[in-house]
């Protein structure tokens, strides 16, 4: 399979565009495939910090959420009884808490039982998730790729100085960065953020102080998983066609994301997701698409090399 | 073998990991596994030889990732870019210079060594799940490589055809059942130095940095060389039996060496048992021969196989088989 053909990036070159024009629209683009990855990092980023967990299904809840985007449009029950925007917000919506339901489903029957076992343990149990998901999108919805429906999102686009802007870009850009502050701000300032803040230092100490960490834990199944749901029904509406792997090809790249923020770091996700996005449409604009995943990944080494936690992870003293 | 009691006196302590680390069965099973070992393929159809010959080399790879992930506790997720090094000097040097792949056994594993070293030396320093990501980069960046050609080398998505046979007393190793002797043979020799290897002062060493860095390093191991000489050796042993999958493949392309065979071959260390030996050759089988027993499944197969994980997690989270010396220190580390 070649890489990258699942959903090639669309570059719209003007062989008159101005090397600035193909810059900026190189940074609008990946901005929003960038959104998407911060999205789905969040997921990675939060079960971490939580849980020390790195869930490997998670790029699957995002594959899922995609698929049942897919089924909602395409069904009959949106055929013109309610306005277009107003279906897409209901049908994202809906992804967002069957993903959910599942994701607290998961954490309880696959998660829960290895909590108190070995790290890489629980691993080994997501990745069996991961596969069991995969085989069940495969037998639901058949091995072959699926694609949106076109008239789901009119394909406008603007020019805004010299560059082309088209509507779904500005949704995805709306909506992921609306969903990123949400978060933050539930996380930063409500009393259940705390909670969740709390936890994610210690659990012993956070069950003193009355926190219910299986409540909380439940609670970050809910959201990481809603997250990713989000973004894999506006990657659908963008990029169109869908595949039972992509949960794996896109939750590769969200979780780079999340170790190049810092992993556990809630603004480091989102850091992270919008650069791994456009240093990937910069190395498809000005390298090639063939090597734009090898120029991401050499990045994030050297990045890692010179700064061991990310981005805007912080040292942590070693135990003596 | 007498448990340790608790007491921290100097000799004990000293003594236990060499007792402990019998996890190994005993004389008698050994002699009774390995007869059956060489009467199975006279029993069995040559699908099933197949299926044993792909077990050995998993087992090989298991065991070259065991080193690294097991023995020292690097999380490395990329292992397959090694085997890959390893396969395709095995194909490219055939190829172009019709080199004898007894030659180039252990040029691969020497190539995929070396490997190992340079690509492990700025990143060895990196802690738990960084070292995890940076080792799938490396991944990807080699198996992207092999898939856009360079050089006209690689030979792009349809890879390299590798014609060549081991020849041994003048006849081509290529019946199922040969190569079924020959996979088995190697990975008999494997076992045999990684056990002298782990029992050894080197094995000890890994142990230590892998249960606490700091501490070993307080006691004068220089870390930073035990670990790189683990990532290099687990890359060596990949890297030639890349030259025995070659061989047996005859194609070599970039699809056997993704993301995913990296999951599989730590997947297999993890589900055997960290640091054990018979474990890994346990865990192999699970993620090996599962799926083909289940074929009757027919679609459903991978489904079972995904749930089958999780619930071998769920039952036993320490592994198939899971090494005494781990478990002993385990206990030792909880009663703390």
């Amino acid at each position: 399979m070649p890489h990258g053909g699942l959903w090639p990036c669309r570059l719209r070159q003007s062989p008159h565009a101005e090397s600035m024009a193909l810059f900026i629209e190189q940074l609008v683009n990946g901005l929003t495939v960038g959104a998407v990855y911060a999205l789905v990092a969040l997921g990675y980023t939060m079960v971490y910090g939580v849980m020390r967990l790195i869930n490997f299904a998670h790029g699957d809840f995002f594959m899922i959420g995609s698929y049942l985007g897919f089924t909602l449009v395409s069904s009959a029950l949106v055929g013109g009884a309610i306005p277009l925007w107003a279906a897409l917000i209901l049908i994202t919506a809906l992804s967002m808490v069957g993903v959910a339901i599942l994701g607290v489903v998961v954490e309880r029957a696959a998660y829960r039982p290895l909590r108190r076992a070995s790290r890489l343990t629980a691993v080994v149990s997501a990745i069996g998730v991961s596969i069991f998901l995969q085989n069940a999108v495969m037998l639901i919805w058949g091995p072959r790729y699926r694609a949106y429906p076109s008239w789901a999102v009119p394909d406008v686009s603007w020019q805004v100085g010299g560059i082309y802007i088209n509507l779904m870009q500005i949704l995805i850009l709306a909506v992921s960065f609306g969903l990123m502050v949400s978060l933050y701000v539930f996380v930063q300032r409500t009393t259940v953020g705390a909670a969740i803040r709390a936890t994610a230092i210690d659990h012993d100490t956070a069950r003193l102080m009355g926190i219910d960490v299986d409540q909380i834990i439940r609670l970050i199944f809910l959201i990481g998983p809603a997250l990713g749901a989000a973004a894999g029904v506006l990657l659908g509406l963008y990029y169109r066609q869908i595949h039972f792997t992509v949960g794996w090809t896109y939750g590769l790249k969200a979780f780079t994301a999340a170790i190049m923020g810092g992993i556990g770091n809630i603004p480091g996700a989102m850091v992270g997701g919008l650069l791994l996005g456009i240093l990937e449409m910069l190395g498809a604009g000005y390298i090639s698409s063939a090597w734009k995943d090898v120029f991401v990944f050499l990045i994030l080494i050297l990045l890692l090399m010179f700064r061991p936690t990310g981005i805007l992870g912080e040292r942590i003293a070693e135990k003596v | 073998m007498t448990e340790w009691d608790g007491r921290f006196s100097l000799s004990s302590k000293l003594r236990l990991p060499l007792s402990a680390v019998k996890s190994l069965p005993s004389k008698w099973g050994i002699s009774v596994l390995i007869a059956i070992g060489i009467i199975f393929p006279y029993l069995a159809s040559d699908y099933w030889i197949d299926v044993a010959v792909f077990w050995g080399i998993y087992v090989l790879l298991g065991l070259s990732l065991n080193i690294i992930v097991g023995e020292v506790g690097l999380f490395n997720m990329g292992h397959s870019a090694f085997f890959a090094i390893g396969s395709y000097t095995t194909a490219i040097l055939s190829e172009r210079f019709g080199l004898s792949l007894w030659l180039l056994l252990p040029l691969s594993g020497f190539a995929a060594g070396l490997a190992g070293y340079v690509l492990a030396k700025p990143i060895i320093h990196l802690r738990g799940d960084y070292l995890l990501i940076v080792t799938i980069g490396l991944n990807e960046i080699i198996r992207i490589t092999l898939l856009n050609n360079p050089w006209g080398l690689t030979g792009g998505p349809n890879g390299i055809i590798v014609l060549d046979q081991f020849r041994l007393f003048g006849r081509a190793v290529q019946h199922p059942i040969d190569f079924y002797y020959l996979v088995w043979v190697f990975v008999a020799i494997t076992v045999f130095v990684l056990v002298r290897l782990q029992r050894s002062r080197i094995g000890r060493c890994w142990n230590y940095v892998r249960e606490d860095e700091i501490a070993a390093q307080a006691m004068g191991i220089d870390t930073r060389w035990a670990k790189l000489l683990a990532f290099t050796l687990g890359a060596a042993i990949a890297g030639a039996t890349g030259t025995i999958f070659a061989a047996k493949l005859v194609v070599i392309s970039p699809e056997s060496f993704t993301f995913m065979e990296s999951v599989i071959l730590f997947t297999i260390v993890i589900l055997g048992g960290m640091g054990s030996i018979p474990g890994v050759i346990l865990g192999s089988a699970a993620m090996m021969v599962l799926p083909e027993l289940l074929r009757n499944f027919a679609r459903y197969r991978m489904l079972f196989f995904g749930l089958a994980m999780v619930l071998m997690m769920i039952f036993r989270p320490q592994g198939l088989w899971p090494s005494r010396r781990w478990t002993t220190i385990l206990r030792e580390g909880e009663s703390e």
